[in-house]
């Protein structure tokens, strides 16, 4: 027991260790620069957040988030800057545009057929259902 | 009949796209992040020089030829994996290749290159790894074909085969000192020569 212990809080700070420690001037500042990190995309490691990973240059691109906040730049602006040397691939929130209509309408496409399919198919049977001779007294 | 055949023309749609998500796959890496500099002026940079700590390299004094700009660093194992189609390259003459020392240790640096030869025409520095977010690299070995007017024509990303040097490089560096000689024949069709010599001079 006391070795899961152990091993939980190794794994922890392991966890914690992605985030380098940076020289944030109060809580206000570390919130926004966790919460923007979470919205970027790791160049690397594509599977993570710029804050989750530990890739060299998910580092470096931390720090320069980091420096540009300092700059006195706004969210939109790291987010252009990023996107001007990564695409907007770096971006979890990608703006709509007409490379991306797929990607933000896609699944309600996709609903739409199925709302569709499913209307269909109900329609067929019902119509086959008043065809049918109603049985009254049947017994479930 | 038709209502028969839908759960086969169904599977088959999806066996089509699942199919073509393979191919995808297969023709150009996934993971690959295509440069949004290709066609644009390449990030202006002032680095130190590997073999001369003291001297700044300007991107503008690399102007007026064509060049390759190679990402490597001594922890890359594949940077090591491409170094002899970068040295058959340099050593082609086709274009002369710049080293790109990403994120290193000046002395690894210095031994790799004694280890595994050194084909660059010259090799700047980028130890923070600023230059490099400009770039948009994000990984080593990453290659960058600059044109002699300093426009990215092509980036590659991971180690080069001799492959990619004949079907990508070769072809769009061809093509760009065809347009470059077409633009200034005109004007001063004897001048142009020596100009233009740096270009293709290894």
């Amino acid at each position: 027991m006391r070795l899961c212990a152990g091993v939980l809080g190794l794994l922890l700070s392991l966890a914690a260790l992605a985030i380098d420690p940076l020289p944030f001037r109060d809580q206000a500042e570390e919130d926004r620069f966790r919460s923007l990190a979470a919205e970027l995309r790791c160049v690397m490691c594509q599977n993570q957040s710029l804050a989750d990973s530990d890739a060299m240059i998910a580092q470096d691109l931390r720090r320069e988030v980091f420096d540009l906040m300092r700059q006195g730049k706004s969210n939109a602006e790291i987010k252009l800057f990023l996107s001007e040397r990564y695409t907007e691939f770096v971006l979890y929130d990608p703006p709509l545009d007409a490379s991306t209509v797929l990607l933000w309408f896609g699944p309600l496409g996709f609903l739409i057929a199925g709302g569709i399919a499913l209307a269909v198919i109900v329609r067929r049977r019902s119509a086959g259902l008043k065809d049918a001779k109603i049985v009254p007294d049947e017994e479930w | 009949m038709i209502q028969r055949l839908l759960p086969l023309i169904g599977f088959l749609l999806l066996a089509t796209l699942l199919g073509a998500g393979i191919w995808l796959a297969k023709v150009r890496d996934p993971n690959a992040i295509p440069s949004p500099l290709i066609g644009k002026t390449a990030p202006a940079f002032e680095l130190p020089a590997l073999h001369e700590p003291g001297r700044t390299v300007r991107s503008q004094e690399l102007l007026g030829g064509a060049y390759l700009l190679n990402v490597f660093g001594s922890w890359c194992p594949g940077c090591r994996d491409e170094h002899p189609v970068v040295t058959q390259l340099a050593k082609s003459g086709a274009l002369p290749v710049i080293g790109f020392n990403w994120k290193d240790e000046r002395e690894d640096a210095l031994r790799w290159l004694a280890r595994f030869g050194d084909p660059y025409a010259l090799i700047v520095v980028d130890f923070e790894g600023r230059t490099a977010i400009d770039f948009g690299v994000y990984g080593a070995p990453e290659s960058f074909l600059i044109g002699a007017d300093g426009i990215v024509l092509y980036k590659h990303i991971g180690p080069l085969q001799w492959d990619d040097v004949e079907r990508e490089i070769l072809p769009r560096l061809a093509a760009a000192n065809a347009a470059n000689a077409a633009t200034n024949v005109p004007t001063n069709a004897p001048a142009t020569a020596p100009a233009n010599a740096p270009a293709s001079a290894p």
